[in-house]
C-alpha cells in the first residue's frame, strides 16, 4: 500500500464556451480546476460529490478521453499527461474503465468473446489462440458468469451481467488500477449488492487499485479505502473512510452526509439543508467556491480561497480539508469534534 | 371508508411474445391524508400501478381490470370526461423526470396557469397570480420573475418544484409522486422530501410515493408496500415494516443495502446478495413468485402461491414461511 500507483498534481480541465459562427471562444466551463491525489497499490480512493462538480471529468482526463488544460498524471512512474498517444497506447493497459450504463458501453454487433479478446489482441497478451481461449474461460469464471454465455451478443443479457461483461473486458488487460464511473448507479438494489460485493473480491484476488467514481455515499463507505469530496472542479476534503465519516472537517462533506436519507425511519438525526443550487461552473465564486451555500461562511470565505491543509483534530492521519474554520480557536470551529455520529443517526 | 381503494388490480400489456403481467391482482387502500409508500425494484410493477389509478396506461396495448374506487366511485367505469375533470384536480401526480415532463416551450407559469383554468375557470390573469403564490409555496425565489420563465432557464430541483407547484394548484386530495427525487442530487433531494413533509402538513393531500429508495421512504412514507413481480408481497406500517421484514424480499432488500456510517459502528460486514433475477412477467407463475431467489424455498413454495395473510396486526406477507406473531412472542 505505500508506492502510489496513481499520482495527480493540479489536474485542470477548461472546456471553452464557443459561440457564433466564427466559433470564438466567450469563455470557458472550469469542470476541473486544480485537483491532486494520489492511489497506492491496491488501494480504494472514492470521488464523491453532486452532478457537475467534475468527477466524471477527472476520470475521463485520467484517461486521456481528451487533452489536459493543465497538470501532470503519474502512471506508475511515467507521466502520461503529455505523451504522444503512440507511446501511452502499451500504457494504456495498466489503466481501465467500467462505465456507468450497461446498456451503450457494450457494442451490440459484437459477441462477449470478441468484447473481451479484443484487449487481450490489442496488447499482444495471448501467446496463441489456446492461450487466448484460456484466458477468455479466466474472464468469464472471475466475473462469475457461465463459461457458455461466451457467445451470446451483449442484448441477450440483463443490466446486472452486462455490467460483469464490462468488468472483464476492464480484466482482459491485467491492469493495475480500474476506473469505476458510477459502475454501479444504474443497477438495481440487488444487483447492485451483486456487483458491489463482485467488485471487492476482484479486489482482494487481484490486488488492483481502484478509483471509484460515485454519488451514492452509502456504497462509497462500504467499498472504499480514503474518500475525496468535490465540490465544483475542486476537491475539497480528503481522508480515510472512517475519518470522513466519523469526523467531516468540510461543511459541504458535513451536509452531504447529513441528507442521504437513511432507512430507520424515526431516526433522530441533525440535518443541515443547503439553500439553493450549486453554482455555475462557467463562472465560479470567487474565495471559497462553497460560501455562497455555506451555513458558516464569514467574511474571509468571500475574498480568500482556502487551501487543502491537515486537520487537527480528525479521527485519523491524512485527513485534509480546505476551510478557512480550522484557522479559528476550536470555541468557534461548528465543525470542531467528531459529529458523524449525530449526522448519519447512529444514535 | 378509504379515500382510495384498489382491488385486484389486474394491468396486462399485450406484447409480441405472450401477455406481460406488469400488475398481477394487486390490493390496497390509502386513507385521507396519509402517505403510502410503494417500493421495489425496476420492472416490479410500481409505476403502472400509480399509472393505473389515473388511467395513464394506454389502452390497448394496456388492459386495466379490478376496480379503483375514488371517494367511492370506480375510476374503470369512469368516462373520459370525468377522468379529465379528476386527473389534475381531486389526484394529480408528480414525474420522475422534470426535464422531459414539463413542456419546453411554455413558460412555467403558463403550466400552472393551464390546471387552474380548466378545473377551476380563471382567468389568464387570476391564473398567473394564483401560479406566483404557488412558486412562493414551494419556495422559488424572485416567483414574480420565475413565472414568465421557460423550464431550460431553471434547475432540476426548480423544475421538480415547478412540477410539485403544479401538482398542487387545484388542491387535490391525492397526490401520486412517482420517483419525486430519483433524478435529483442528494442536497436538492433532501430540499424537496423537506418541501414535501412540510407541504403535506400545510395541504393535507394523501400522497402515494412510489419509489425504490428505501432511505426515502423511511424518512416520509406512514406506511409501505413492498411489490415484486407484478405483486403485492408485504404491508405494514414503516416502523415494524424496516425493524422486523417478514417476507423474504423485504429482508434481502434491506441487507443488501449498504449502511451509511458502517465504518463506525464496525458493522462492515459482506452485503447480502438476492441471488438471480427477477423472473420474467410473461410467463404465469404458478407458485411464490419469489420463489426462484428465495434463500428458504420448498416444493410448497414452487406449487401454491402464498395468499397475503396478517402475520401481526396491520402486517401482511405473502410467504408460506413467514413467522406469525404468537411464534414470534414465544
Amino acid at each position: 500500500m505505500s508506492t502510489p500507483i496513481l499520482q495527480v498534481n493540479d489536474l485542470k480541465k477548461h472546456f471553452p464556451i464557443k459561440a457564433g459562427f466564427l466559433g470564438g471562444t466567450t469563455g470557458y466551463v472550469y469542470a476541473v480546476d486544480g485537483v491532486s491525489f494520489d492511489i497506492m497499490k491496491g488501494e480504494t480512493l472514492s470521488l464523491v460529490g453532486e452532478s457537475g462538480c467534475g468527477k466524471s471529468t477527472v476520470g475521463k482526463a485520467l484517461l486521456r478521453l481528451f487533452p489536459l488544460t493543465g497538470g501532470q498524471v503519474i502512471l506508475g512512474g511515467d507521466r502520461i499527461d503529455d505523451m504522444p498517444n503512440g507511446t501511452l497506447r502499451p500504457l494504456r493497459r495498466k489503466m481501465q474503465v467500467v462505465f456507468q450504463d450497461p446498456f451503450s458501453s457494450l457494442n451490440p454487433r459484437m459477441r462477449v468473446r470478441d468484447i473481451l479478446a479484443e484487449p487481450i489482441r490489442n496488447f499482444g497478451l495471448a501467446k496463441d489462440s489456446a492461450d487466448l481461449e484460456q484466458r477468455l474461460e479466466g474472464l468469464m469464471d472471475k466475473v462469475r458468469l457461465p463459461r457458455d454465455a461466451i457467445n451470446r451478443w451483449p442484448h441477450e443479457f440483463s443490466g446486472g451481467q452486462r455490467q460483469r461483461i464490462g468488468i472483464a473486458r476492464a480484466l482482459a488487460g491485467e491492469p493495475d488500477l480500474i476506473i469505476c464511473d458510477e459502475a454501479v448507479s444504474a443497477l438495481d438494489v440487488s444487483v447492485k449488492a451483486q456487483i458491489v460485493n463482485l467488485l471487492q473480491d476482484l479486489q482482494t484476488e487481484l490486488g488492483l487499485a481502484m478509483l471509484f467514481i460515485s454519488h451514492d455515499l452509502a456504497i462509497v463507505e462500504h467499498m472504499t479505502h480514503r474518500v475525496a469530496v468535490m465540490y465544483l472542479g475542486k476537491i475539497v476534503e480528503v481522508a480515510p473512510k472512517r475519518s470522513l465519516f466519523g469526523a467531516p472537517k468540510h461543511p459541504y462533506t458535513e451536509a452531504l452526509l447529513s441528507a442521504v436519507p437513511v432507512p430507520m425511519p424515526g431516526a433522530q438525526r441533525e440535518r443541515i439543508i443547503l439553500k439553493g443550487d450549486v453554482p455555475s461552473p462557467i463562472n465560479p465564486p470567487k474565495g471559497c467556491r462553497f460560501h455562497t451555500r455555506c451555513p458558516y461562511a464569514f467574511d474571509r470565505c468571500r475574498t480568500e480561497e482556502p487551501q487543502l491543509r491537515p486537520v487537527a483534530d480528525a479521527l485519523a492521519e491524512g485527513h485534509i480539508a480546505a476551510c478557512h474554520l480550522h484557522d479559528r480557536p476550536a470555541a468557534e470551529n461548528p465543525l470542531a469534534g467528531a459529529k458523524g455520529a449525530q449526522l448519519l443517526a447512529l444514535g | 371508508m378509504a379515500l382510495l381503494e384498489v382491488e385486484n388490480l389486474q394491468t396486462h400489456f399485450r406484447t409480441p411474445d405472450g401477455i406481460n403481467r406488469a400488475v398481477d391482482g394487486v390490493n390496497f387502500h390509502v386513507n385521507a391524508g396519509e402517505t403510502v409508500a410503494i417500493v421495489g425494484e425496476s420492472g416490479c410493477g410500481k409505476s403502472v400501478t400509480a399509472m393505473s389509478i389515473l388511467r395513464l396506461i394506454p389502452e390497448p396495448p394496456g388492459k386495466i381490470a379490478g376496480a379503483i374506487r375514488f371517494n367511492g366511485k370506480n375510476l374503470l367505469e369512469a368516462s373520459d370526461k370525468e377522468m379529465r375533470a379528476i386527473r389534475g384536480n381531486e389526484i394529480s401526480m408528480i414525474f420522475q423526470e422534470p426535464m422531459t415532463s414539463l413542456n419546453p416551450v411554455l413558460t412555467v407559469g403558463r403550466q400552472i396557469g393551464e390546471t387552474l383554468r380548466l378545473h377551476q375557470g380563471l382567468s389568464a390573469q387570476e391564473a398567473e397570480d394564483r401560479a406566483v403564490e404557488m412558486l412562493n409555496l414551494v419556495g422559488i425565489p424572485e416567483a414574480k420573475r420565475r413565472v414568465r420563465e421557460y423550464p431550460h432557464q431553471l434547475s432540476g430541483g426548480m423544475r421538480q418544484r415547478v412540477m410539485i407547484a403544479i401538482a398542487l394548484a387545484c388542491n387535490p386530495k391525492l397526490l401520486i409522486a412517482d420517483e419525486p427525487t430519483t433524478a435529483l442530487d442528494v442536497t436538492i433531494q433532501a430540499q424537496i422530501l423537506e418541501l414535501m413533509k412540510d407541504l403535506k402538513h400545510r395541504v393535507g393531500a394523501a400522497i402515494v410515493l412510489i419509489t425504490h429508495d428505501l432511505g426515502v421512504v423511511a424518512e416520509v412514507a406512514e406506511r409501505v408496500i413492498v411489490m415484486y413481480a407484478g405483486r403485492k408481497v408485504e404491508e405494514a406500517a414503516v416502523g415494524p415494516l424496516f425493524r422486523n421484514p417478514r417476507h423474504p424480499y423485504t429482508q434481502g432488500l434491506l441487507g443488501s443495502m449498504p449502511k451509511l456510517g458502517s465504518s463506525l459502528t464496525g458493522e462492515e460486514t459482506r452485503l447480502a446478495e438476492i441471488p438471480g433475477l427477477v423472473p420474467s412477467l410473461k410467463k404465469k407463475i404458478p407458485g411464490c413468485v419469489f420463489a426462484s431467489r428465495c434463500p428458504k424455498v420448498t416444493d410448497l413454495c414452487t406449487q401454491y402461491a402464498p395468499a397475503l395473510e396478517e402475520k401481526a396486526p396491520g402486517h401482511v406477507a405473502a410467504c408460506h414461511y413467514a413467522l406469525r406473531e404468537e411464534v414470534v412472542a414465544a
